[in-house]
């Protein structure tokens, strides 16, 4: 952080700050270390609007705001930074112009990008402190290990349905002491699909605006050092009981990022790490151009559909219909002697249809039909596809 | 008597009961209490191995059991146990 101390106010900053200046153990010096620092806000949803809303109006001299979405309609039950005039904006875009609206005297910098192992580093490192508000594990793991790596404060805070979590990672205290990370907290993600997100389990609309608001609250403490930051704590929110309860955390030898023998030292792949990019064994393909090559050479083959009977209705290429989840208990349908062409809407199914019956009865006859009836359609049938 | 406070991810799986009085010596007993009686609980509570899940932090009034005994720290009457899940949601 460059010296606050040579931080100077207009007249018309004193006054929008003169009830932050008039607080005793706040005051002027406090004020003026706000205006020195630089917050990167992760995230420009529930948690990151109330978050950007307070800090650009405490005054934070620099705010960068990162998120890759563009506003939505189902955004605005809870993302008070927009407005209808907004939907269809990016979000980052949308986020400036609202917070330059509320205060002129600050600095508001963008990146209408998706956070990941490339940039973070690039994008984490000029700033101060970090205020995460993403909404996946992969990434709360990515920006986690990238404050770890760069030594930067990381106030967390995260979401679920009535119910809220606030807690300072990797924070320096003035004696010197390093607090914990996310990863001493949560070593390893759930596996997927075992906890669900927001946009899959929803979230009370006010509940960011809490819970963003405590997140703003402990990120204007780490930079004024006014008050205890929420370091070696972890905070919950239940808002519908109304409870609270604030937990003690602390540092783990085993964090495989700052411990006694660090694994991690530089950003990983994330995806991999939570486990979302299974690696799938691939299937023999065959493309339409290849398929009707083979009705022209009068190649015997079978045409098997694993979609669904409505959408068999709907358009078909006269194959037989076996859905996929009736594939395993159909298998003696499918033949053993010739090519059997497997397809389904899109190529997604057909090529899990394939698997199991290789896994389960051995077939090395099966080709999967690649871009499915759509690709088909549009090759074959370009009058049927528009429809 | 302790009192187990299921976080709101998990209350599906328990009727919606939000807390549940259990009378259990230990930690590792309450959880196995509580997968006996919401069977669809125990996954979300135990790997494949028998372990508590490490996504799931349990504490003890404030303190976290990887600090105490982990699954064997004993449970007095009155103990408030808090199961909280990693939750990841910000948008």
């Amino acid at each position: 952080m460059p010296s606050h101390k040579e931080i100077q106010f207009s007249k018309p900053e004193l006054a929008r700050y003169n009830r932050h200046i008039i607080i005793p153990e706040f005051g002027l010096e406090a004020q003026q270390k706000l205006k020195a620092a630089k917050v990167l806000v992760i995230g420009s949803g529930g948690l990151g609007s109330p978050v950007l809303l307070y800090l650009a109006a405490a005054g934070v001299g620099t705010i960068g705001i990162v998120d890759f979405d563009r506003v939505d309609d189902s955004n605005l039950q809870r993302q008070v930074l927009f407005g209808v005039e907004s939907v269809g904006q990016p979000k980052v875009e949308a986020a400036k112009r609202r917070l330059e609206a509320l205060n002129p005297h600050i600095e508001i910098k963008v990146y209408d990008t998706l956070i990941n192992s490339q940039n973070a580093l690039d994008i984490i490192k000029d700033y101060d402190v970090v205020a995460d508000g993403t909404d996946n594990f992969p990434t709360r793991y990515l920006v986690n290990d990238a404050c770890v790596l760069l030594g930067k404060t990381n106030v967390y805070a995260s979401i679920f349905q009535f119910e809220g979590q606030v807690s300072v990672f990797n924070y320096r205290n003035a004696a010197g002491e390093l607090g914990p990370n996310y990863r001493d907290l949560y070593p390893t993600p759930p596996p997927p699909g075992l906890v669900p997100s927001c946009a899959e389990g929803g979230v009370l609309g006010v509940l960011p605006g809490i819970i963003g608001s405590m997140q703003a609250s402990e990120v204007i403490k780490v930079i004024t050092g006014v008050g205890e930051p929420l370091s070696g704590r972890f905070f919950i929110f239940d808002a519908l009981n109304f409870e609270t309860r604030t937990f003690k955390i602390k540092r783990r030898d085993d964090n495989p990022i700052n411990g006694k023998n660090p694994t991690i030292t530089q950003l990983i792949d994330y995806e991999m790490f939570c486990g979302m990019k299974v690696v799938e064994r691939s299937v023999k393909e065959i493309t339409v151009q290849e398929f009707l090559q083979w009705q022209t050479l009068g190649e015997k083959y079978q045409l098997i559909d694993v979609r669904e009977p409505h959408e068999y209705e709907a358009a078909n290429i006269g194959a037989e219909l076996i859905p996929l989840a009736t594939v395993a208990a159909n298998a003696a349908r499918f033949e053993k002697d010739v090519k059997v062409v497997v397809h389904c809407r899109s190529g997604v199914r057909s090529a899990k249809a394939i698997r199991e019956l290789e896994d389960k009865f051995g077939f090395d006859n099966l080709y999967n039909l690649k871009g499915g009836i759509l690709a088909y359609l549009e090759e074959a049938q370009p009058e049927l596809a528009k429809s | 008597m302790a009192t187990v406070i299921i976080p709101t991810p998990l209350r599906k799986f328990t009727n919606n009961t939000a807390k549940l009085d259990i009378s259990a010596g230990t930690v590792e007993e309450a959880l196995l209490d509580l997968s006996a009686n919401y069977p669809d609980l125990k996954k979300h509570l135990f790997d494949e191995g028998g372990q508590i899940r490490t996504f799931l932090n349990i504490f003890i009034g404030e303190d976290d059991i990887r600090d105490l005994q982990e699954g064997k720290t004993p449970l007095q009457p009155g103990t408030v146990v808090s199961i909280v899940p990693a939750i990841a949601g910000g948008v």
